[in-house]
């Protein structure tokens, strides 16, 4: 068990989880703050990555099963006054207003819940390919923004849920990130794994190959889901309020520009380009304030950030596919040959 | 002993008849031709049996199973694999990878114990590598294991085509043009490894082939197919004799 490529294995979440702490007790708020977000943003591209990077589902309903996750441990961890103060409209479903819970639980059942839905909804539509599944999966996003939209006694409609428990934190956070990054490695090399990566490559031959497309299609997608649904219940209780406009298209697109740029398919490069997408979010703010040419000056436009990330995505679209890392991975393998080849242009 | 029939099979597309009313008989252990000019209907006869399409009236019988409409996948676990027309590799993937998935219908163990690699997982994929190793051991391809598998030379790539489908394991083996694009040389390598194969894994085949030399070489009987009907069958020297392939290959002699 204890070979040499476990130990480094074990050497470096020691040394990230040092490194976590440190920060964790170094940062302001506002830094934490977004220290836990990249957090989060790597277990959705994860998710994301899993069905459209691995398996090859082009699917664009991420936000919608991020929205089932986030409500459901939203309602599972808030307390039964808060709900009463919320729930003014009309009143909350009875079974619901008097369960509290606690956080762990609630974002597990809530990346069920996000499952289960995820694989309802994919079920009928999972024989679909390429852009059709990209359309119906983005309909079934809207889908369940409309009717959380609706609900009103069960998601208090456009209302939203607010004065959630703020329990995400550091801890949290990154025990479920290096846990989400452990599950995709371990999942990519396994039999289940490389079945994912030939449904992606050519279909029919995966399946005379004797792959069962639908349940392996079906497994892909669920577990994008539930993963989903995880980093919605993150996001939540980080933010302390929900509503359903904060689940529309803009979210998945969000998810699926650190995909892209990462490189589809690849676990490193979505880790990384999630954590360099998140800081730029924040750091690129005063891009919607005033801008000062010189010569002329641009009034505040809320969202002109969001136009330098779309043009991002386009250049790495025209110009670049592969994104940062293409489908390669920084593994021990990877940097023991970068480094020898460092150490032969040194001799 | 037939290891595969098919009692007249007719494949409609709308107003089009594909094949018409054929049965085929392949032998266990036997090695059967089915040639035929362009558009004749030979691949369609592999996508019925394979299960991407089903017959619209007719049954394929496959060892004593009647798996007519049955679905592609479970197809492949009864025991017909194939090779494509045109070559169908997971292209990103290596040539090991690409042997390896062949066997993950075989592998019996859920996703949860394979995420988690336990003891009996692991032991489970240690069996899958060395089969697969042993695999390209006997088909001569272990040199590039760890190579993509685009990056293959074309006639390696159809050898690792023949090499996934003898992964699943199969008592039928389907091979669709095998020898197309290659050379003289190369298709007659390629008629040794095709008896080869049959030897050593104890299986039937099937084969689609233009190429004359290979399918007079290698078959034991042959089907010949016009227009999706079947115009003659028999072994080589029969086939070549008949009058009716002449004139299907070669137009009559007015």
């Amino acid at each position: 068990m204890l070979n040499k490529n476990n130990l480094i294995k074990i050497g470096l979440i020691m040394v990230t989880g040092i490194v976590l702490a440190i920060l964790n007790a170094t940062l302001g708020r506002y830094q934490l703050r977004i220290l836990n977000l990249a957090g989060i943003y790597i277990v959705l591209g994860l998710s994301l990555n899993l069905i459209n990077g691995f398996t090859g589902l082009f699917s664009l309903g991420h936000a919608g099963f991020m929205a089932v996750g986030a409500y459901a441990s939203a309602l599972l961890t808030m307390s039964p006054a808060q709900k009463s103060v919320n729930f003014f409209v009309k009143p909350i479903v009875p079974f619901l207003a008097n369960i509290e819970i606690g956080f762990l639980p609630a974002i597990i059942i809530g990346g069920v819940v996000a499952a289960i839905v995820g694989a309802v909804l994919a079920a009928p539509i999972l024989r679909l390919k390429d852009d059709y599944l990209a359309i119906a999966t983005l309909g079934f996003g809207e889908i369940i923004r409309v009717v959380f939209t609706n609900t009103q006694s069960l998601t208090n409609g456009a209302l939203g849920l607010k004065g959630l428990p703020s329990y995400t934190n550091t801890g949290y956070t990154w025990t479920i990130v290096i846990i989400t990054i452990a599950f995709m490695f371990s999942l990519r090399r396994s039999s289940y794994g490389k079945a994912f990566m030939a449904i992606r490559e050519d279909e029919i031959a995966a399946e005379s190959m004797g792959i069962d497309l639908f349940k392996h299609k079906l497994l892909a997608f669920t577990i994008g889901s539930f993963f989903a649904g995880v980093g919605g219940a993150l996001l939540a209780h980080l933010m302390g309020t929900i509503d359903p406009l904060m689940f529309r298209f803009l979210m998945t697109f969000n998810i699926l520009l650190i995909v892209v740029l990462g490189g589809i398919g690849s676990i490193s490069g979505t880790i990384i380009s999630a954590i360099i997408v998140t800081i730029s979010m924040e750091w690129l703010r005063f891009l919607d304030g005033p801008i000062d040419l010189g010569f002329a000056v641009i009034h505040s436009v809320p969202g002109m950030r969001m136009v330098l990330f779309s043009l991002l995505l386009m250049i790495v679209i025209l110009y670049y596919q592969h994104g940062l890392m293409g489908q390669d991975e920084i593994t021990l393998e990877f940097v023991k040959e970068k480094l020898k080849r460092f150490k032969k242009k040194e001799a | 002993m037939s290891i595969l029939r098919t009692d007249s099979i007719t494949m409609k597309f709308g107003g089009l008849t594909a094949v018409s009313e054929l049965s085929l008989n392949i032998p266990t252990n036997g090695i059967v031709g089915l040639i035929g000019p362009n558009g004749a209907g030979k691949t369609t006869i592999f996508n019925m049996i394979t299960g991407v399409y089903t017959p619209t009236t007719g049954n394929i019988i496959f060892d004593k199973i009647d798996i007519t409409g049955m679905k592609s996948h479970l197809i492949t676990k009864n025991g017909i694999a194939r090779t494509f027309q045109n070559i169908r590799l997971f292209k990103d993937l290596t040539v090991l990878d690409n042997v390896m998935i062949a066997n993950h219908l075989r592998l019996k163990s859920n996703i949860i114990s394979s995420v988690l690699r336990t003891p009996d997982y692991r032991k489970k994929e240690g069996h899958i590598l060395k089969k697969s190793i042993l695999l390209l051991e006997q088909t001569g391809l272990i040199e590039y294991k760890d190579d993509k598998a685009s990056s293959l030379p074309y006639g390696k790539q159809r050898k690792l085509e023949i090499a996934r489908a003898l992964a699943t394991e199969p008592k039928l083996l389907l091979l669709d043009e095998p020898a197309a694009g290659m050379n003289p040389q190369e298709s007659i390598e390629l008629m040794e490894f095709v008896k080869e194969i049959r030897d050593a894994f104890d299986l039937s085949v099937l084969m689609i082939e233009h190429h004359m030399q290979v399918i007079m070489g290698v078959c034991e009987k042959i089907y010949v197919l016009d227009y999706g009907v079947n115009i003659a069958e028999g072994n080589p020297e029969e086939i070549q004799n008949n009058p009716k392939v002449i004139e299907a290959y070669l137009g009559v002699d007015e």
